[in-house]
């Protein structure tokens, strides 16, 4: 995959798979300490240890409409390639969080690319859990260090849309402005 | 913020679409795009952003929804169009490039592209 936005949506799409209600995803674009962090987090069924030991290896899956997985293996190669790191934390019957680090200027980072598609195209899941949704990026300003941020929770936005399903299109298109807004309020470092 | 200014200009919006909602529904069309790994891969993202914007452009009232991987990797990205009394008919490979055509023979002239069309329930 080319962009780690890419990555992000397939590692929600898993929390979708795994019966999430609700998932949390908050990115860290931290200049100073120069490291970019994904971390995302949901309350699925989670993973036994057997399992949770073998979710990175190339070609596992716990899926039975396919044979082969490959989207956390390749996250993980992702996050190598650019000094960083993979790890997932993962309970049964609680959930699993998956935290993703790298160097932010690391020549072979990939770049964070199109998070307003990727949220997208997440919100217009059929079984959409609820996303609590965080990007900061922290620079070094004048005197001190300046710091922008982009946070929704979706369960305001259903809260006003009172039954009103994401999938509208009236909805989407609004969603779509609200995420481009949002996104490019923030002038991303990644 | 924009959250709380378009929070406003959201109610706005289910206030109009609630009025209109129940004929939608009972006569409208789904667009269902594949977004497992598989699809990720090969641009389901991108495609879902190319139906939306030709259904946009064409002001096309379509409910458009991602699923994750039904097991047709090599066939990714699919998408679905399922119209009310109207068999759900799959597409393979649609790429952004293709899917205005999708749209104005499927949609509008109600003639599915039978070339692309790899299932039909």
């Amino acid at each position: 995959m080319r962009e780690l936005a890419l990555h992000i949506l397939d590692i929600l799409q898993n929390a979708v798979e795994a019966g999430a209600t609700r998932v949390a995803l908050v990115i860290v674009e931290d200049v100073p300490t120069d490291r970019l962090v994904i971390t995302v987090r949901d309350n699925g069924r989670g993973m036994d240890a057997q399992t949770l030991a073998q979710v990175t290896q190339p070609f596992f899956t716990s899926r039975t409409t396919r044979h082969v997985g490959l989207g956390l293996p390749l996250f993980a190669a992702a996050a190598e390639r650019a000094d960083g790191q993979l790890t997932i934390r993962s309970q049964p019957g609680v959930g699993t969080t998956v935290d993703v680090t790298f160097t932010l200027s690391h020549p072979d980072r990939q770049p964070l690319g199109d998070m307003t598609g990727t949220l997208l195209a997440f919100l217009l899941s059929e079984r959409t859990p609820q996303l609590d949704y965080q990007h900061r990026v922290v620079r070094e300003g004048a005197s001190s260090v300046e710091e922008t941020d982009f946070s929704f929770d979706t369960a305001d936005i259903s809260a006003a849309l009172a039954g009103l399903p994401l999938t509208h299109p009236a909805v989407a298109q609004w969603l779509a402005e609200f995420l481009a807004e949002g996104e490019a309020e923030l002038t991303h470092v990644a | 913020m924009p959250k709380l200014k378009t929070l406003e200009d959201l109610k706005r919006v289910r206030d109009e679409a609630q009025q209109a909602l129940k004929t939608r529904l009972d006569t409208g069309t789904t667009i269902t795009v594949g977004m497992g790994t598989c699809g990720i891969a090969a641009g389901a993202r991108e495609t879902m952003h190319a139906v939306l914007d030709e259904l946009a452009k064409r002001q096309i009232d379509a409910h458009v929804t991602t699923v994750g991987c039904i097991g047709q990797c090599v066939k990714e990205p699919l998408v679905d169009i399922e119209q009310a009394g109207q068999p759900r008919i799959t597409y393979a490979n649609v790429r952004p490039d293709m899917v205005s055509r999708l749209i104005d023979e499927h949609l509008i002239k109600g003639q599915p592209v039978a070339e692309w069309i790899v299932g039909k329930m």
